[in-house]
């Protein structure tokens, strides 16, 4: 167990320094953000006056250096635009980031548990059925396509939900489902499948034998048994959504930091997308760190395994 | 016993089929040029529509481009972009699976810490940033999906090898004094190759979506390429006037995935006889193919996807 935890976050940390190393190298090759920030008279002079203020005559390696340097110390840098610290910039944005993946998650499990037990339980029969092609077909979806085809049934045509910002509760609905349809088709599989296991284990046999009512076999005995792969799983989710908001955030104007780092792209602000893409890797990697290890520790069978 | 049911896939057969056809003969299918559009022809609906026009059956975009021949182009970048993505990635991935698996000790274990590094990365966000900041090209596209693909094949192919490597055929051949490359050649990889075919068809899927990501948030293959991913962008401004704009390319992009995660699905439980031995579930759960692995099914057996190896099965297709 304890080698397993050791590796397990020596990977998180390598992990991390890879992401750390990519942003770095290919936001520097970029192009220069010289001829963005300056207007076209821009003399030599001036030119060579921002670029040494910026720190970036020196050679990418020392850039390099400064700037693990700096990441090591929690300085995250400057905004090239707003010259605002970039930290101020991934405050503001992170908590609509993560609401959205907060609803998103729950909505998952609120539409994927209840239709993966029902399936189970009805095997073969219509909703299971249904079920399937519910699943498949979230697999399948663009997902800024169904953000946009949601957009235009429930925003344009019925004039029901409002198409994109963010504000109260209905301004959540169509970018939560959005972002949760693909997994809670992720969860109903898990559920259905955990079910099943459960459903055709001796408890069961014994339960319904002692005469309980059916609903508490299937909810109380059934269902507490198969959760522990789908809490696992949507706290994973959770996670993922983290990584993964940049497009349901350009889909719904959601001001999030997934759209702050594809904005700072266009305007080649690399500091912000610097630090947006490394709290973000940050977050999803510690995320699926903490999910492993809580599996690990719930979970007898891999407990022992990687002992 | 039951007999077992030989049943083909014919719905995603035939979408396939019609697509590769249509890819490959979009020059002739397509009635109007993919990227010269009449801008006095600009937003006409489709021909079912008031003002619709049979010329143009799937209606026109804002620069007057008819919207049923950017798709029937834009197949042509669907499938150039999973075909050489895969082709890439599942190279390189199989060889060092290949390489992993059959040498065992330090190489294995610096290998697979790659591909473990590799398969924790979030895709998009990295797909995003390795595209936005090296010039949105088709080339760059590809590239990019290889380069996050790679470890899904070398991982599961690892396993493979670690599998086949214990037969006695293998043995007999170190025994007989063959070469490391000449026992992975001839006796390990015409082994892996079942599995090979299934994970590629299952990527096929993902390829299509992620290329089709990019390419919606603009740093994908660029304008004025009929990508469908840029054509579902393109209409974005025009929900409210010209919904037809976005809705076509979109529902060509569901139903190609949609028929490749099918024909991804039946391939693995017809042809790959491990998989089929253990369950769905057991390729649900490995990351390799998670993200696009078909629907759990019938798997009392093993069937929790986060259950079987110290890594929750990751969905790397994160939305």
């Amino acid at each position: 167990m304890m080698r397993f935890l050791v590796g397990r976050v020596l990977q998180t940390v390598l992990s991390m320094l890879v992401v750390i190393s990519i942003v770095f190298v290919l936001t520097r090759l970029s192009g220069n953000p010289i001829h963005l920030l300056l207007d076209v008279n821009a003399t030599e002079r001036d030119q060579e006056i921002l670029t040494r203020y910026l720190g970036l005559d020196q050679p990418l390696p020392v850039q390099y250096a400064i700037y693990v340097k700096n990441l090591a110390r929690g300085d995250l840098g400057q905004s090239i635009l707003s010259r605002r610290p970039v930290a101020e910039h991934i405050w503001e944005r992170l908590p609509a980031t993560v609401e959205l993946g907060f609803v998103a998650m729950f909505l998952s499990v609120l539409i994927g548990v209840p239709l993966g037990v029902y399936s189970a339980v009805r095997r073969g029969g219509i909703m299971d059925g249904a079920a399937r092609v519910f699943a498949v077909l979230g697999q399948s979806m663009p997902t800024f396509w169904l953000g946009l085809m949601l957009i235009l049934f429930f925003g344009v045509v019925l004039g029901l939900l409002p198409a994109g910002g963010r504000g109260g509760l209905e301004h959540l609905i169509l970018p939560a489902f959005t972002l949760g349809y693909f997994t809670s088709a992720a969860i109903l599989r898990l559920t259905r499948s955990a079910m099943l296991e459960v459903l055709g284990s001796d408890y069961i046999k014994f339960a319904r034998l002692k005469g309980l009512h059916e609903q508490v076999v299937l909810w109380k005995h059934g269902l507490k048994n198969a959760l522990l792969p789908v809490v696992t799983f949507a706290v994973m989710l959770f996670v993922q959504f983290l990584g993964g908001a940049v497009v349901t955030e350009t889909v719904f104007a959601w001001p999030g930091l997934g759209r702050l780092i594809l904005e700072s792209i266009t305007t080649r602000d690399y500091p912000i997308v610097q630090a947006g893409v490394l709290v973000l890797s940050a977050l999803y990697l510690t995320g699926n760190l903490f999910v492993d290890v809580l599996y690990s520790y719930l979970n007898p069978r891999i407990r022992r395994a990687g002992a | 016993m039951p007999v077992p049911r030989l049943s083909l896939p014919w719905f995603p057969g035939i979408v396939l089929a019609a697509l590769v056809f249509t890819a490959v003969f979009a020059p002739y299918l397509a009635p109007h040029s993919p990227t010269d559009g009449d801008i006095t022809q600009k937003s006409i609906p489709p021909v079912w529509m008031e003002r619709g026009d049979r010329e143009h059956p799937l209606g026109t975009d804002r620069f007057g481009r008819d919207v049923l021949s950017r798709i029937i182009w834009g197949s042509r970048i669907s499938l150039l972009a999973s075909i050489v993505a895969i082709g890439v990635a599942g190279t390189f991935g199989t060889l060092l699976g290949l390489i992993s698996g059959y040498r065992g000790g330090l190489t294995d274990t610096v290998l697979m810490r790659l591909t473990d590094i590799g398969l924790s990365l979030p895709t998009i966000l990295i797909a995003v940033v390795l595209v936005a900041v090296s010039e949105p090209s088709f080339r760059n596209v590809v590239l990019v999906i290889a380069l996050l693909l790679w470890p899904r094949f070398a991982r599961q192919i690892r396993g493979e090898t670690l599998a086949i490597k214990e037969h006695d055929f293998v043995a007999m051949a170190v025994v007989a004094g063959r070469s490391s490359a000449w026992i992975i050649r001839r006796h390990i990889f015409p082994n892996v190759v079942p599995t090979l075919l299934v994970i590629s068809t299952l990527q096929v899927g993902y390829v299509i979506l992620l290329e089709g990501t990019l390419s919606f948030l603009g740093v994908g293959v660029p304008p004025p390429n009929p990508a469908w991913g840029l054509m579902i962008a393109d209409g974005r401004g025009f929900l409210a006037t010209a919904w037809w704009i976005s809705l076509f390319p979109g529902l060509a992009m569901l139903l190609t995935v949609l028929a490749v995660n099918l024909m991804g699905d039946w391939l693995r439980d017809h042809l790959d006889p491990k998989l089929r031995q253990l369950g769905r579930a057991a390729v649900l759960e490995s990351p390799a193919t998670a993200p696009v692995g078909g629907i759990a099914d019938e798997a009392p057996g093993r069937s929790t996807p986060a259950g079987a190896e110290p890594s929750p099965s990751p969905w790397r297709w994160d939305p």
